[in-house]
């Protein structure tokens, strides 16, 4: 298929996952996996809490963020309740409401067949995408990259980030 | 609209995907490969492209994980088969219409 001079394709997605929440890292996850489904390279980078993701420790249970998240909202579908109004910030602080709201969103995605955030790497590695952990936010949390899940390929520093995301056509993002 | 290929003249949609699935044939999808830079088709790509026109005709919705959990294709072998788009460039050869997922 020919492609016109000016809409040149995007060769590379460069993502950077600097949350921890579930619905801070999912985001990150679905568009690298769908750059890599187009034949777009994909390299995530992970730092901050972003770590979340890869440390094996806190890995398989990320929660839904349920306090001072003002996009959730009463009225989301899978809730099925008759009401629009922003969760209330005290009862996202009650034990298990976070759980549970993750719990109702891990089921929705499970329908629509978003695998969970360990087999979701390991099919972003599979697919050739790039996984990377933040050597600073490394340093910070006292992680060794044995305490990361098997499929990071590298702790970098920022500058060797940059280096890895070279070449016209690579689009760098922040989430 | 109508194309040309392998010799049979075929319904496709403006991406060049069939409009009918029952017009498929094993020339027409070895002209698509062909087309689109995949070359010649082995045994290997055949499995996936029968398992794809099997569950199209169950009216499955077919994402990347659930070729992986197939058990025809892992995920790396289905990526190195269809380069350039595994789940798009495989469903074009198998006469199937484009994924409309995300996953």
């Amino acid at each position: 298929m020919s492609t016109p001079d000016d809409k040149q394709p995007v060769k590379k997605m460069s993502i950077i996952v600097s949350r921890g929440s579930l619905d801070g890292i999912y985001p990150a996850l679905i568009m690298a996996n769908g750059a890599r489904m187009e034949g777009i390279e994909a390299s995530l980078f992970f730092t901050f809490f972003g770590l979340n993701a890869l440390a094996n420790k806190t890995l398989d249970h990320l929660k839904v963020s349920t306090v001072g998240n003002a996009a959730l909202n009463m009225a989301m579908p899978m809730l099925g309740l008759p009401i629009t109004m922003p969760f209330p910030t005290v009862m996202g602080a009650i034990p298990g409401v976070s759980a549970f709201a993750t719990h109702l969103m891990n089921k929705e995605m499970e329908k629509l067949d978003i695998p969970p955030v360990r087999e979701f790497l390991e099919l972003i590695s599979d697919s050739g995408g790039k996984i990377f952990a933040c050597k600073l936010a490394m340093d910070m949390f006292k992680l060794k990259k044995e305490d990361l899940m098997d499929r990071v390929d590298d702790v970098l520093t920022v500058g060797q980030f940059y280096e890895e995301s070279a070449g016209a056509g690579t689009h760098i993002l922040f989430t | 609209m109508k194309k040309t290929i392998a010799g049979t003249e075929i319904d496709v949609n403006e991406e060049g995907y069939l409009t009918d699935a029952s017009q498929w044939n094993e020339a027409i999808a070895a002209a698509i490969a062909t087309e689109e830079g995949i070359g010649a088709l082995t045994e290997a790509h055949m499995k996936v492209v029968r398992y794809l026109r099997e569950q199209q005709a169950k009216g499955a919705a077919l994402t990347i994980r659930s070729m992986g959990k197939s058990g025809v294709v892992t995920t790396k072998e289905l990526y190195d088969l269809f380069p350039g788009g595994p789940l798009k460039k495989s469903s074009k050869i198998a006469g199937i219409p484009k994924p409309v997922g995300c996953i």
